[in-house]
């Protein structure tokens, strides 16, 4: 696990469910959508996380030094667990191996949210970290 | 409350606007209740005032496939500060999909007094209404419910089979993709669970989004309404009518709106809906 992305999962863990909703709406709140040097719209419906109830476009690039870097626009405005998550991967995986980052168990959406999402929220909040991994191992391949 | 054209809702005072809120916020005697897909929402900011009751967490019993019961209820009840005789008016996010499912439950325990905001956070939101994070701890009240009675608003999946065998009329209001089994859930959403794909047979599929007014998320007109379930599915609000979607509250708004908009005697919403009947053994499907 990517020790910056691990140090975030663990903080969430050890909170209590009150305190847990402070901080994914104070990551919701912090959440920066993709700019426009990076795509506009209409964004390309290829970026777009299939099955997340909010909407959520997801790229991934690598920076001039060589780092990855994650940006995201989520399209439904009442999408707070969707801009908390991204948030979360935007902060947690700067400048992440992008090997490691393909490693990254998607149980952290339980690890960070609890067992309070429903299903179909679950499976959606994968989704966005599914996108990202596949978009890092089509980075990798063209390498 | 009239609709948009002027004529008159069935039950108009289910129904209340936004304006109607802001102007009765203040109201001992009237609880705001704001349900939602998201449950971090209700923490972003809600109406002054509001608690947020949260479909999975609050209303379904954790360790059955059902509500909760008689006395979890009037817990709920009590700790949100809701006496018997308090006016709960419900609004929330996707045009008040899951404020819809909370009012049908709070009809199964016999809750008459409820209403349901027209247009839900959407609209108040675009109004520039005021929202705030401030939590509201209300005294405890000694809520005394009903026993939950499942008879006259849910239907369960033997109740559906009754109906096919006697022809009797169902809706999905699922998209069309989910109604044809081309897709296993609506476009956008993850499959939570459905082996698989088409609706339950004879079923109508009559999408709950062309209810509703897609840039505030109210109902549309009593006019609309008549003429899309009325006129083009000949439907009769003397009908003995069931509704389903996949988990039930897509279907809560239908089964709303028919009843309380239209005036539909005998309608029932069926929460199995199509994670039960698609993915249950011996029962038949069409495609």
């Amino acid at each position: 696990m990517i020790d910056k992305l691990e140090k975030i999962v663990k903080f969430f863990e050890n909170m209590d469910n009150q305190e847990k909703i402070e901080y994914l709406i104070s990551y919701a709140d912090s959440f920066k959508e993709v700019p426009e040097t990076i795509a506009s719209k209409p964004y390309a419906l290829d970026k777009k996380v299939e099955y997340c109830e909010s909407g959520v476009y997801v790229w991934s690039i690598i920076n001039e030094v060589g780092n990855p870097r994650f940006y995201f626009y989520v399209e439904n405005p009442h999408g707070v667990s969707a801009k908390a998550l991204c948030s979360i991967l935007e902060e947690g995986l700067e400048n992440a191996d992008l090997q490691s980052v393909i490693t990254i168990d998607t149980d952290i959406v339980f690890r960070i949210f609890g067992n309070n999402l429903s299903m179909g929220k679950n499976l959606g909040l994968i989704g966005i970290i599914q996108m990202i991994q596949r978009q890092v191992k089509r980075l990798i391949q063209d390498s | 409350m009239k609709s948009n054209n002027g004529k008159e809702y069935f039950s108009k005072e289910v129904l209340v606007t936004t304006d109607w809120v802001l102007q009765n916020l203040d109201k001992k005697e009237i609880r705001i209740v704001e349900s939602n897909e998201d449950p971090l929402l209700y923490s972003t900011g809600h109406i002054p005032g509001a608690v947020q009751i949260d479909w999975t967490n609050d209303l379904n019993n954790p360790l059955v496939r059902d509500y909760i019961g008689k006395e979890d209820f009037e817990k709920l009840m009590s700790k949100n500060g809701i006496s018997n005789d308090t006016t709960v008016v419900f609004y929330g996010d996707k045009s008040n999909w899951w404020a819809c499912y909370a009012f049908w439950v709070f009809k199964l325990f016999g809750h008459t007094n409820a209403k349901i905001i027209n247009g839900g956070r959407l609209k108040w939101e675009k109004e520039g209404k005021p929202l705030t994070r401030e939590v509201i701890l209300y005294q405890e009240t000694d809520y005394k419910s009903e026993t939950r009675n499942d008879t006259d608003i849910r239907a369960y999946r033997d109740d559906v089979v009754f109906h096919i065998k006697n022809g009797m009329p169902l809706i999905d209001v699922r998209s069309p993709e989910e109604y044809t089994g081309k897709r296993l859930h609506m476009p956008d959403y993850p499959n939570e669970g459905a082996l698989r794909g088409g609706h339950i047979p004879g079923a109508l599929n009559v999408p709950w989004a062309k209810a509703v007014n897609d840039l505030d998320g109210t109902f549309k007109s009593a006019d609309e309404l008549e003429r899309l379930y009325l006129v083009e599915n000949h439907l009769n609000s003397e009908d003995d009518l069931i509704v389903y979607c996949r988990i039930g509250e897509r279907s809560s708004h239908t089964w709303f709106l028919l009843k309380y908009l239209l005036g539909f005697k005998n309608v029932k919403n069926y929460d199995g809906s199509w994670t039960e009947w698609g993915n249950s053994v011996g029962l038949p499907i069409q495609k």
